[in-house]
């Protein structure tokens, strides 16, 4: 192909196509960047909290007035949910995953260490939370009911059995021995042993850098008058059980509240509200970038052939065939889109690195993106100027020898 | 002549309806994508007190482990412990000092048609409401003196008043939270609050507090706060271990008329650190920050960085518009350079070309920006119901309507100006010759 006269064409016409160019490259430059954010969004998103998520839903349970007696309510209201139709399992828990409220400590190896070794979250459980959240143990054992013990909140926890997850385990002790292990949650002793490993639960902070580090004490700690209950319904189930939980805890004891019953699905859904919306944000302003480049290309393809008719006229005349005046206006939009993305791919590592000064946690824009983009791009003008290339094709020779 | 030449720009226009329409279309999108999110960002990091907000300034002690600091980067804690607070609220050195914290009471209505409910409240001291301003509906704040007598007063904010006595005025009447009776002295009015600024550790976009009582009040319940809590070693057993120990849990503010008075404030605060040192306590290196308003809000990222980075891409998109009108614009007007050539050859003078030109031009960037206001409007509706946080933030003001004009005025001509340009270079005589 001839592409020194398309050259020398577009040297008559330089804004317009330093305007397409830079168009292209800032096409270039903010939609690898936006896929980038994107895909690092779904990623979090799709990070499994390690629980049943379709079954379960918690709440809160408030008591009032002076004769409230937290302990003894907790423990009847867990009965009355064990026996509940539909309920697979109940236990209190201080927090749940995804809720981005509770609790959390330095886990340590020795008494009065200057740096904890792992920062975990508790879960203030009882026996029924491994049943209960349906995580699976892959070492040791469950809690004994005898190693549910009772505590006051604001006394120092110090529990005698402890769960843990793989990832906290595997932190502290990274040999995988961890199993039957001592470790401290305070300063000081006595220490709390490692009696099961289970394979996954999350924290309850979605952006939490130690995310899998999670332990589960067995304890009946209400906070002040305040439970927190986790239910897990059979498969199908949650709905009706909610009803049926909300009626039946509100008619047994009057003097407290049951606070909104939330599932899991819309806990985690509220988790990462931020991100979906960050992520619809960004594949609409992709999307009606690309629109309107594709649109601008369109626009102006159709402009030159309209100026040009006369020229396509006369090479016609002179023997090019519809095929070359095609070739030639595909080959000038490539040309054009070529200068706009060798640009662009430097544009896309600035933009890249002013996210990475300007953000938390960004990462650089991987090498990859850039050569797709290339391809993307191209194809997107290559048939953006199809319509117009056609039409300029269509020109009749005849054009050549009318007078305006 | 400015009509004939809007209507010349007009009849060109319909010409090429889609054309057109694309430009238009362009322009619209791209001020809507950089004022929506430009919007949002303004909003969210406004200033909420511009009156006074170098006046107040938030109190942040580092009394935080030896072994390493608060935050990674050594900035001091973001709350004070409830020693500190007391230590400084008595001390009284500045011109108004409030300590505070966020608390969880139920709510026994006197009406038995109403189920008893969970509400969200603040314990403070009475010059919160001369620092923060709420508006008051009904009666007033509680006093000093209330405030040392532990005096079991309540001032209930707009929304709880509504629930409990229909919006009533409710002073002297009493409200049971928890099995205690308090009685109401103060009832607030609606308090416009983009960003609950007193207290940011808590969230700063969290709904407004159901009820304010006096700090001392509040000790009394020997209830947590319901808000952040962090320790760096154990508190110890019971509520009197906590109170002494070294947690941080609460939000002190004072307020200080005059650089000087901050000045002293400062060195006040860092003597009083000094001589706990003495006895044992904040074994960090001095690091005592008064922060006021604006900067405690850039220091807790209230605006996200997602927020930041939504903006530098809208404006980016902008961007692309204009070049793509531009190209367009400039495209079209190329094309009449015959025509440019004919009215040049008759007589018109380059001024008139230029008028002629930008006048269409400045037609697409008007309704471009017309256009862009509305989508704005739309998209602020949009980020409302992606973040359910926003709505105090996502609404468009005169300041940003403004904006949104002078922007799209400014994306016309600047779209307009350079095709118009290269249209009067057209040399009459070159042009008329080779048709």
């Amino acid at each position: 192909m001839e592409i020194r006269p398309i050259l020398s064409a577009l040297m008559r016409s330089k804004v317009a196509m330093v305007l397409i160019g830079l168009q292209i490259a800032l096409t270039l430059a903010i939609v690898c960047n936006s896929l980038f954010i994107i895909k690092q969004r779904f990623e979090h998103m799709q990070r499994p909290s390690g629980i049943n998520e379709a079954d379960t839903f918690w709440f809160g349970s408030s008591g009032f007035g002076r004769g409230y007696d937290a302990r003894a309510t907790q423990l009847a209201d867990l009965q009355l949910l064990r026996r509940l139709p539909g309920v697979v399992d109940a236990s209190p828990a201080w927090s749940v995953p995804l809720s981005d409220g509770g609790w959390s400590t330095g886990m340590n190896l020795q008494p009065k260490q200057k740096t904890s070794t792992a920062d975990t979250a508790l879960y203030i459980v009882d026996d029924h939370a491994v049943n209960t959240f349906d995580t699976h143990l892959v070492a040791g054992r469950n809690f004994k009911p005898e190693e549910v013990v009772n505590a006051t909140f604001g006394d120092s926890l110090h529990p005698a059995a402890i769960i843990v997850t793989k990832a906290l385990a595997d932190k502290m002790f990274p040999d995988g021995s961890a199993l039957g292990k001592q470790v401290y949650l305070a300063e000081d002793p006595p220490t709390s042993t490692i009696v099961g490993i289970i394979d996954r639960m999350q924290q309850p902070w979605a952006t939490s850098e130690s995310i899998e580090y999670t332990t589960l004490v067995p304890a009946h700690m209400p906070y002040g008058n305040f439970t927190r209950y986790v239910v897990r319904a059979e498969p199908g189930r949650r709905d009706e059980v909610m009803k049926l939980v909300e009626q039946k805890l509100v008619e047994s004891n009057p003097s407290r509240i049951i606070g909104k019953m939330r599932t899991i699905e819309q806990t985690r859904n509220e988790a990462y509200s931020s991100d979906r919306a960050m992520m619809i944000i960004l594949g609409t302003v992709i999307f009606l970038l690309l629109a309107i480049t594709a649109l601008g290309i369109v626009g102006m393809a159709s402009f030159w052939v309209a100026q040009r008719t006369k020229q396509i006229g006369t090479r016609r005349a002179l023997g090019a065939t519809k095929f070359d005046i095609l070739r030639y206006f595909l080959t000038e939009n490539f040309l054009i889109t070529s200068a706009g993305l060798l640009v662009g791919g430097l544009l896309t590592y600035a933009l890249s690195l002013w996210l990475l000064t300007h953000t938390d946690g960004a990462k650089l824009l991987p090498w990859y993106y850039v050569p797709v983009g290339f391809l993307c791009l191209w194809l997107l003008g290559q048939l953006a100027v199809l319509g117009p290339a056609t039409r300029a094709s269509r020109v009749p020779p005849a054009v050549a020898t009318r007078s305006v | 002549m400015f009509s004939y030449y809007l209507q010349l720009g007009l009849r060109s226009l319909r010409r090429n309806p889609v054309l057109t329409a694309l430009m238009v279309f362009g322009i619209a999108l791209g001020i809507a994508a950089s004022m929506t999110t430009l919007t949002v960002m303004h909003l969210m990091g406004s200033d909420p007190i511009p009156w006074k907000s170098d006046k107040l300034h938030y109190v942040q002690l580092d009394n935080w482990s030896p072994d390493r600091p608060y935050n990674d980067d050594g900035r001091s804690p973001d709350q004070v412990t409830y020693r500190d607070a007391v230590a400084l609220m008595e001390a009284g050195k500045a011109d108004k000092q409030a300590a505070m914290y966020k608390l969880s009471l139920p709510v026994q209505p006197a009406n038995p048609e109403l189920k008893p409910f969970q509400s969200l409240g603040r314990v403070t001291y009475a010059d919160f409401f001369a620092m923060f301003e709420p508006p008051f509906a009904y009666g007033s704040s509680w006093n000093r003196d209330q405030d040392a007598q532990h005096a079991r007063v309540v001032v209930l904010g707009r929304d709880m008043n509504e629930k409990l006595f229909g919006g009533q005025n409710s002073v002297g009447k009493t409200v049971r939270l928890d099995g205690q009776d308090y009685t109401i002295v103060g009832v607030l009015g609606e308090w416009k609050l983009r960003t609950r600024y007193y207290d940011l550790t808590n969230g700063a976009f969290a709904d407004p507090d159901d009820f304010f009582m006096p700090f001392t009040t509040g000790i009394d319940l020997k209830q947590r706060s319901t808000g952040n809590n962090s320790c760096w070693k154990e508190p110890g057993d019971g509520w009197d271990a906590y109170l002494q120990s070294d947690c941080v849990w609460i939000q002190m503010w004072v307020q200080l008329d005059s650089p000087a008075r901050l000045a002293d404030y400062k060195s006040f605060i860092d003597s009083y650190v000094n001589e706990q040192k003495k006895s044992g306590r904040f074994p960090r290196p001095l690091n005592n920050r008064l922060p006021d308003v604006n900067e405690w809000m850039v220091d807790q990222k209230v605006v996200s960085s997602d927020v930041k980075v939504q903006t530098g891409l809208g404006f980016a998109f902008l961007a692309v518009c204009l070049v793509n009108t531009i190209g367009l614009l400039l495209a079209k007007f190329t094309r009449k350079a015959g025509e440019v050539g004919l009215r040049r050859a008759l007589g018109a003078s380059k001024r008139d070309i230029f008028t002629q030109f930008l006048t269409e031009s400045g037609v697409v960037g008007l309704s471009g920006g017309v256009l862009g206001l509305v989508l704005t409007g739309l998209g602020l509706v949009a980020v409302r119901s992606l973040y359910t946080d926003y709505k105090s933030v996502a609404q468009l003001d005169w300041t940003m309507i403004a904006m949104t004009v002078v922007l799209a005025v400014a994306a016309a001509v600047l779209a307009g100006l350079y095709p118009t340009w290269r249209a009067c270079q057209v040399a009459p005589a070159a042009q008329l010759k080779t048709q």
